[in-house]
């Protein structure tokens, strides 16, 4: 065995690689749970690349075939079943995994120099992601699937000039249909491979920083780390036991308990459902489009605008936060204003999955109101943070000299 | 040796076949782009017929064209009134009602909901008399005008002509 790895890395330094990138990666020791969230990332891209590849073999695109199919691969394709729940379901986990995994680097500051790179990587693939999960919706040709095609790919009519040709362009017709469906799936099926690609860049990026970890403090020497393996190896793997409980419960117990019922009724251009809602994972960004509606004929364009800037802010994030300190451990005014971050996009999803003229207190408070707030507050969060640390007004705690 | 004058050259052959090689790329990328395009099936759809003599006053019915919902509705005295009179007031997306329609008695508009194209509820759920669009809450007055909501314009008129006494043809001839 070792004869032909000997001369396997004459030629390919295999064990080169894995030596230095995996089993013997120097890792920070004090990595908290909050880090299993990327390799959990990692483990649901694999199963829906997986499930999906196998759901592909039996699907047909086609605008008078696909909900019928789908339901075929539900009742006749053996364990359709289960490709078809843990690919939808993987698709809600997908999104709290990686939520989980956005707002650790949030909170310990894994955005800040030098990981500026490595974290655009990670908001590309969250892009990806919103987009391939949208098309993959679309792909069942239920109601839920066609009037979320419909709103989504409207939203481009509020650019501009073009922005009319531009929709009809993405419809290949005058309304979603066929070859709406037709093209969704084909790029269904090409950007999860594209996430992959970008995964591994966002990969070559880490290794080529190194891992920041909850204390936000630089890695001195071998005292501070851990081989990968079998430290987090093993860590990783108990994180995977865990999460696959989860994730089976809601396969097999509760299959839609994250999809809408309307979606069981075959697509129909001519009649909207009284209520439209997106995935759960869609919502906060789904209420801060709707929460601009007060600036005329404006409106439409301010509300894209302000729903795809909730994401473009991450960006510049990096930039924004100016405090000496990384991790928001040691600073105690960021980290309240990351909570009511975090409180405020659980009310977005509140507010967006209601419908857009609801009211609470017996109607003395439309959630419009609520909505318009919640968005000033998301983007207020980038501003207060940028303010407090490029004026010094935030005292920082001690901070560690080393791990 | 490489003078100064090679490099420039060399800069200058370099920057020439970047270029001639983007133009390239962008003229084979036309045909991929344009394939995207309405291909000519779903063009020939272009115009529907209708056959408006069954409709009472009051009455709406939802016909598709080109794939779309288009409302015809046959209006009520008072449902035109309601029209005209709001024709004085400050409108967000201002049009006459006369403009917007060929006659009085039929409104033909098209039901996409101007803000994110979802299909508005019939006639008689907004609240100025007029259809509710359920998505975001887009209000449209008996002449299909937006009057509330986050919709910035007017539901689109289809071009459409009376061939006679009983039949509505929507679209171009």
């Amino acid at each position: 065995m070792s004869k032909i790895m000997e001369w396997v890395d004459e030629r390919l330094p295999v064990t080169e690689l894995l030596k230095s990138q995996a089993t013997e990666y120097p890792t920070p020791k004090n990595l908290n749970y909050w880090w299993n969230f990327g390799s959990l990332a990692l483990l649901v891209l694999i199963i829906m690349i997986a499930t999906g590849l196998f759901l592909a073999m039996h699907y047909k695109a086609d605008a008078n075939q696909s909900f019928d199919v789908v339901e075929h691969i539900m009742r006749d394709v053996n364990f359709g079943w289960l490709l078809r729940y843990a690919h939808a379901n993987g698709a809600s986990f997908f999104f709290l995994v990686v939520y989980v995994h956005i707002l650790r680097g949030m909170y310990y500051g894994s955005y800040r120099k030098p990981r500026e790179i490595l974290w655009w990587f990670g908001i590309i693939i969250f892009f990806m992601m919103m987009g391939t999960a949208f098309m993959g919706y679309v792909l069942p040709w239920g109601q839920m699937s066609y009037w979320g095609a419909a709103v989504i790919t409207n939203l481009m009519s509020a650019i501009p000039v073009i922005g009319e040709e531009l929709v009809i362009w993405i419809w290949g017709g005058f309304s979603v249909g066929d070859p709406t469906l037709n093209r969704f799936f084909a790029l269904h099926f090409l950007l999860p491979l594209v996430i992959f690609g970008v995964v591994i860049l966002h990969l070559w990026a880490l290794h080529a920083v190194h891992s920041n970890n909850p204390d936000g403090i630089d890695v001195h020497d071998e005292k501070d780390t851990l081989p990968f393996h079998p430290y987090y190896t093993v860590k990783d793997l108990y994180g995977y036991g865990v999460f696959m409980i989860v994730f089976c419960v809601f396969v097999f117990y509760a299959p839609n308990f994250f999809l809408e019922p309307d979606n069981y009724i075959p697509a129909n251009p001519m009649q909207t459902p009284a209520h439209i809602v997106p995935e759960w994972y869609f919502l906060p960004f789904y209420a801060i489009l709707r929460s601009i509606d007060f600036l005329g004929s404006f409106s439409k364009l301010a509300g894209v605008l302000a729903m795809v800037g909730a994401i473009m802010i991450l960006f510049i994030l990096p930039f924004l936060d100016r405090s000496p300190v990384r991790s928001f451990r040691y600073r105690p005014l960021s980290r309240q204003l990351f909570w009511i971050f975090v409180v405020d996009c659980v009310v977005l999803g509140w507010v967006g999955y209601n419908p857009a003229d609801a009211a609470i207190f017996n109607g003395a408070l439309p959630l419009i109101v609520v909505g318009r707030t919640c968005t000033a507050i998301y983007f207020g969060y980038f501003f207060v943070l940028w303010a407090i640390t490029a004026f010094d007004i935030e005292k920082h705690q001690p901070v560690p000299k080393s791990i | 040796m490489v003078t100064e004058s090679d490099e420039s050259r060399r800069d200058f052959l370099t920057l020439a076949t970047g270029a001639v090689g983007a133009a390239g790329v962008a003229g084979a990328a036309w045909p991929f782009v344009k394939s995207w395009s309405p291909s000519a099936d779903v063009l020939s759809q272009a115009t529907t017929e209708v056959d408006v003599s069954g409709l009472a006053p009051g009455q709406m019915i939802t016909v598709p064209w080109q794939g779309k919902p288009v409302f015809v509705l046959r209006r009520t005295p008072a449902q035109i009134e309601a029209a005209r009179k709001a024709d004085g007031e400050t409108l967000p997306d201002p049009a006459k009602d006369a403009d917007r329609t060929k006659k009085p008695e039929y409104l033909v508009v098209l039901a996409l909901c101007t803000h994110l194209g979802c299909v508005p509820q019939p006639i008689g759920t907004g609240n100025f008399g007029g259809f509710l669009c359920p998505c975001h809450g887009s209000h449209y007055d008996t002449s299909g005008r937006i009057r509330q909501g986050p919709a910035p314009k007017n539901l689109p008129v289809p071009h459409y002509e009376f061939k006679d006494e009983k039949t509505l043809v929507i679209g171009k001839v």
